[in-house]
């Protein structure tokens, strides 16, 4: 049903270098609940690709061992190349992350959560600072960058963590449900930066469980359930593939059942 | 290597900032060290002071129903530094009297006493006092004394005047030897010290061992931390690190504030004799260094296993008893120091305080023992806690 993944399989170095996210027959148990069954997907540079599935679908899981926080029993993912398995702490210099739950330091200033992180990479302090204004200038932080992170709107404390993630000028960018808990123009802001982010030409996937965001927004769209990929490639291609005109529709129809979507 | 020992010391930084931020975690290393334990400790020794003070021989005050019925019994109890007042009352106005604290202490001479007394018959004295209140136990305590040294003073007359010798009646005589020195008669307080030091040395690293993991997950920044790319045991390390850095604060502060209070109590009035002067301040806080990685790791590995930041703060709140325990033991058992025992982390550290503040020698082995074995439990606990944030279960 996946023919991609197969033939990625066998795909050498050089080639797999260019597809920057890879992810090969992942598999995950928590106890006795198979949180992921065999999952493969793939994410390209200057692309948004879409992770969707209703709540409790391994969309979180599938991410998290993406980011090298859990490990998965069996099955690998490459980030730009590089296994998360066997070197975790060489695939996390190329990611920036957003987890689900991206909460900041509350007695540090904005720009202080921003400059900790570009410290743990390792970037040196002119570097982590340049890149700190940078940041914030970009996500028009400036108001509330010398603010107590505990003094913070949900939106702001949002952006924080998100310009955190980018202080490394990672060239993968992962998101789990990015737009939790925001507001109309907080989404809007967040749905702005991420593409331009695909126009620089990162690779941004992102996971969620709101159809229109997805569809909005994605190039290419993974759609799980259950802990399977259950179909992906482009919202045109999936259409295409259930004979359906409306893409909620065809979302609803590979998932099997509307529950758990927005 | 570099970027290892950059890594940790970029965490400990942070950790150790925005602690200095928390008023929380300021109050907790700093108030409880400075202000709390020295003022407990103060209250207890001016407690045990206050019922062993000289002050006890103020004069009892005894009000004496129908003294002009025994005149030189009186004059005994007068004689014997016992204030008498002079009342009158019957046996039902007495005990009300003395049951409304109207009189602490109330002595009736029946009006038989004087015929009994002349008759060579025991005279009867009533003595009403209230056994509930504990300020009139001591007072009850001398007026028998008295009373029976003039009970004793009478049969020594009545012996001569029979022409016995009154040393028939005195079979045996007890003499009390008390062989305690002053030093030795301040153990309790003493211990009490070590107390109040191992108390603030946990103090003051709770918040930062529970902000490692528990604190880091229910702020949802653990996530975040760990797709950065440092090795998960050297994010601990600075975490635990910075625990550290708080506790030694803790115990500085701790430390000095009851030297402060130790030589302004004044333990001479106790009859103790306590050395605790800066240098000896400086020598505890010495041995006691090699236990700050010790406690602040097994806090962290405790508060990785809690699922929230008030389940850490129960748990860790109970363990800081766990230090005194082989404390408690060891005074219970009445145990010396002994090499096996200067292995145990805490007790060890207690024999050198206690030793220390009694102006003991300590020998060379017994230190090196205490150092090493604390520092070295320490650093295995730091590499278990380390590898306990590799768990998968950490991210609950």
């Amino acid at each position: 049903m996946y023919e991609a993944i197969e033939a990625d399989a066998v795909l050498h170095h050089a080639v797999r270098a260019c597809a920057v996210i890879e992810v090969s027959g992942l598999s995950k148990r928590f106890g006795t609940v198979e949180a992921v069954r065999d999952v493969s997907l793939r994410a390209a540079d200057g692309r948004i690709t879409g992770l969707l599935g209703p709540n409790g679908a391994g969309k979180s899981t599938t991410l998290r061992i993406l980011y090298t926080v859990i490990r998965p029993d069996t099955g690998d993912a490459f980030i730009d190349g590089t296994s998360v398995v066997r070197s975790p702490l060489e695939a996390r210099r190329n990611i920036g992350v957003l987890p689900h739950s991206a909460g900041v330091y509350q007695h540090l200033t904005a720009r202080e959560n921003i400059l900790y992180y570009g410290a743990l990479h390792g970037l040196s302090r002119r570097e982590r600072e340049s890149r700190a204004d940078e940041l914030i200038e970009l996500l028009e932080m400036k108001d509330f960058a010398t603010r107590r992170a505990k003094k913070l709107s949900q939106g702001q404390k949002m952006k924080t963590a998100l310009a955190r993630a980018l202080i490394h000028r990672p060239r993968n960018v992962l998101l789990d449900e990015p737009t939790n808990g925001l507001d109309v123009m907080a989404v809007r802001n967040l749905r702005a930066l991420l593409l331009s982010l695909r126009e620089q030409g990162h690779c941004v996937l992102f996971s969620s469980h709101v159809m229109q965001e997805v569809a909005a927004l994605c190039d290419d769209i993974v759609v799980i359930a259950h802990g399977n990929v259950v179909a992906s490639g482009s919202p045109d291609a999936l259409r295409e593939r259930v004979g359906q005109s409306n893409l909620e529709e065809a979302f609803v129809q590979l998932i099997g059942t509307a529950e758990g979507l927005e | 290597m570099h970027a290892a020992r950059a890594a940790i010391f970029t965490v400990f930084l942070k950790e150790v900032r925005e602690s200095l931020r928390d008023r929380r975690t300021l109050w907790s290393a700093l108030g409880f060290g400075a202000i709390f334990s020295p003022l407990l400790f103060a209250a207890i020794l001016s407690f045990t002071i206050k019922r062993n003070d000289p002050q006890n021989d103020a004069p009892v005050v005894l009000a004496v129903s129908h003294s002009e019925r025994a005149p030189n019994l009186v004059g005994h109890l007068v004689e014997y530094g016992i204030t008498v007042v002079p009342v009158t009352y019957e046996d039902a106005t007495a005990r009300a009297a003395v049951r409304d604290h109207r009189q602490p202490l109330l002595l009736m001479i029946p009006d038989n006493y004087a015929t009994k007394f002349a008759a060579g018959e025991p005279a009867p004295l009533q003595l009403y006092s209230d056994s509930s209140d504990p300020t009139a136990d001591r007072d009850v305590r001398r007026t028998k004394s008295v009373l029976a040294g003039y009970g004793a003073v009478i049969t020594q007359l009545r012996l001569l005047a029979r022409g016995v010798d009154p040393t028939t009646v005195a079979p045996i005589a007890v003499h009390d030897v008390d062989v305690s020195t002053p030093a030795s008669r301040s153990v309790v307080a003493l211990g009490t010290v070590s107390v109040f030091i191992f108390m603030s040395l946990f103090m003051g690293g709770m918040y930062l061992a529970i902000d490692a993991t528990a604190g880091e997950r229910e702020r949802g920044s653990l996530e975040s931390l760990l797709t950065v790319p440092v090795r998960r045991e050297h994010l601990i390390y600075g975490k635990i690190l910075a625990a550290c850095a708080f506790m030694t604060l803790s115990l500085v502060t701790s430390v000095t504030a009851l030297s402060i209070v130790l030589r302004r109590v004044g333990l001479e009035g106790l009859g103790m004799s306590v050395n605790f002067g800066p240098m000896t301040a400086l020598l505890i806080v010495l041995c006691c260094l090699p236990l700050v990685p010790f406690c602040a790791s097994i806090m962290t590995i405790i508060a990785a296993y809690t699922r929230s930041y008030r389940e850490a703060q129960t748990y860790l709140g109970l363990v800081t008893i766990v230090p005194i325990l082989p404390m408690m033991f060891a005074s219970m058992m009445g145990l010396r120091a002994t090499a096996g025992l200067m292995a145990i982390p805490s007790l060890s550290q207690h024999f050198l305080i206690t030793s220390l503040l009694r102006d003991e020698a300590v020998p060379p082995m017994f230190v090196c023992l205490s150092a090493g074995v604390s520092l070295g439990l320490g650093v295995v606990l730091a590499a278990i806690a380390g590898r306990l944030y590799h768990r998968e279960a950490l991210l609950g």
